[in-house]
């Protein structure tokens, strides 16, 4: 294991304590439990958003803290649930009195604490909502397994909620926003390399040099298939299919295209990726209205990408568009 | 040999249950890292040593209960501290008011424990979780019978129970992403669940 770290069992605390000195004007970080709040926390009358999940998918989510996005995060260990404890002491730190919703990812762990936290926030006459995010394709036969994983349209999700949380949405029309965001996104990832989580110090399964790991999700778990590696073109086609037939998406949308590295893949080539998935998005008639490329929503130091495609709305786009300030995510404030 | 188990058996019956996952952690792991991410025996011997860190001496069964159901929420995290602290946050309703429980009683007790945990999880038997271990020694209670011998019985029952957890298929939690893949190892968190009822058999017994 090569990382820069000091101690696997410092390695979130450590992290999140660099980040509160890094961006003191935009986030606030809580200790025992840890969460992280933005910095002008709770906003009085407008609806909070909190998301959370285990670290090393950086910046989500601690990262997307800020105005025009959300609320808190709460970080539990590396690929590890936070605790509802967590959750609760983040939902009653920014509740400005409108109610909180709830992001959470399809992972059971994740599922678990945050309707946990939600019981007991709510036996305190907190008013919580929650909307599981499920956008991951790989998955197919959603009946027999804990259901599609959220994977790459949570951070849309949590971008477009936020616009909407900041114009004055109420809770149930956020919610409803957020479900709606929810039925209209896909995904698809695939990985080049493992990735090692420091407490265990190595790599969860081994990749051949010529080999690439299909429909992975975000924890380093494997994939659907194991195939041979192919030119990026190719490999944007194997995401972009399987994305385009599930929905499905139909000539004449206007899609939000996101590119997301998985940690180790370089920006030059998500690049690359982005200009294939763009063209097939054009050749199946799609409008590319907005689009994201970048590290977003990783898995450690794992080379490897996933595809989302996101169906818009007029208001969609109206709260995407709209500004944020976070660590992570920034434009038009 | 207990008659009832009162704050004191309980209270064995933890020290007990720690000690157990504390010398099967790796084992437990293990197990986890064949089908899941391989944490299951760290993240409870974490939980329960911090059970038995944070015990003390509670009034009565429902305290005790609640202070360990509260404590496995807030230190094992993935989706074992929820369904176990919901187990133990259940039977601290059930046990309300009583100061000790007798082989009638226990029953009751248990399968609220249980109801709790299903509730949570949504998991139904056959689905290769804890839920495999923990019914059979719902079922496996005898209210007629002396307590140490019903808590026998539920505690061989559940070790049963998740010894044919082995051949099943995964449907819930991240082992299910296996699909076949998950069949031919037994369920760590079935695995952990006999050995919390094994430890209960020996408090008592």
């Amino acid at each position: 294991m090569k990382k820069l770290i000091n101690a696997p069992d410092k390695v979130v605390d450590e992290a999140l304590a660099g980040m509160a000195a890094a961006h003191p004007g935009l986030i606030t970080l809580h200790t025992e439990p840890n969460f992280i709040v933005r910095a002008d926390a709770p906003v009085r009358g407008k609806v909070a958003l909190v998301s959370g999940g285990g670290s090393g998918h950086e910046p989500m989510h601690g990262g997307f803290v800020g105005r025009g996005m959300l609320d808190a995060a709460c970080p539990g260990a590396v690929f590890t649930s936070p605790t509802p404890d967590q959750v609760l002491a983040a939902t009653k730190a920014v509740d400005g009195g409108a109610g909180v919703l709830h992001i959470v990812k399809n992972y059971t762990g994740d599922v678990l604490n945050f309707e946990m936290a939600a019981d007991l926030a709510k036996e305190e006459g907190l008013d919580v909502g929650a909307v599981v995010i499920d956008d991951d394709v790989a998955v197919q036969d959603s009946l027999y397994t804990a259901g599609r994983r959220g994977v790459g349209g949570t951070v849309l999700a949590e971008k477009i909620c936020g616009g909407a949380a900041e114009a004055g949405a109420d809770l149930a029309s956020l919610a409803a926003l957020c479900a709606e965001v929810k039925a209209s996104v896909r995904s698809m990832g695939l990985a080049l390399t493992a990735c090692t989580v420091p407490h265990i110090g190595k790599p969860n399964f081994a990749l051949g040099e010529d080999e690439m790991e299909f429909g992975i999700g975000i924890h380093g778990e494997p994939g659907r298939k194991r195939v041979t590696l192919e030119p990026a073109d190719r490999v944007a086609e194997m995401l972009m299919a399987p994305i385009l037939a599930d929905l499905p998406f139909k000539p004449g949308d206007r899609v939000l295209l996101f590119v997301n590295g998985m940690g180790g893949t370089p920006l030059i080539e998500l690049y690359i990726v982005f200009r294939a998935a763009h063209e097939i998005a054009r050749r199946h008639g799609l409008t590319v209205a907005r689009s994201l490329v970048g590290n977003y929503i990783t898995s450690l130091e794992m080379a490897g990408t996933s595809i989302t495609l996101l169906r818009l709305t007029d208001a969609m786009i109206a709260h995407w568009d709209a500004p944020v300030l976070t660590p992570s995510l920034r434009w038009g404030a | 040999m207990a008659d009832a188990l009162d704050v004191a058996v309980l209270t064995e019956w933890l020290k007990r249950a720690a000690a157990t996952i504390n010398a099967r952690q790796a084992y437990l792991s293990e197990l986890d890292a064949a089908i899941g991410d391989g944490d299951h025996g760290a993240n409870l011997a974490r939980g329960f040593n911090a059970v038995i860190a944070k015990l003390g001496t509670p009034a009565d069964p429902a305290i005790l209960f609640k202070t360990v159901g509260m404590t496995l929420i807030g230190t094992v995290g993935g989706a074992s501290g929820p369904l176990y602290g919901s187990f133990f946050l259940e039977m601290a309703k059930a046990v309300q008011g009583s100061a000790a429980l007798d082989a009638a009683a226990w029953p009751r007790v248990l399968a609220a424990g249980v109801a709790g945990v299903v509730a949570r999880g949504k998991a139904e038997p056959g689905d290769k979780t804890m839920v495999d271990a923990l019914a059979p020694a719902v079922a496996a209670l005898n209210a007629a019978a002396p307590l140490a011998d019903t808590l026998a019985a539920s505690a061989a029952a559940a070790r049963q129970g998740a010894e044919a957890t082995v051949p099943m298929i995964a449907r819930k939690g991240r082992a299910s992403y296996l699909g076949e893949r998950s069949a031919g190892h037994p369920d760590p968190g079935a695995t952990s669940s006999a050995m919390l009822l094994a430890a209960l058999a020996e408090a008592a017994g």
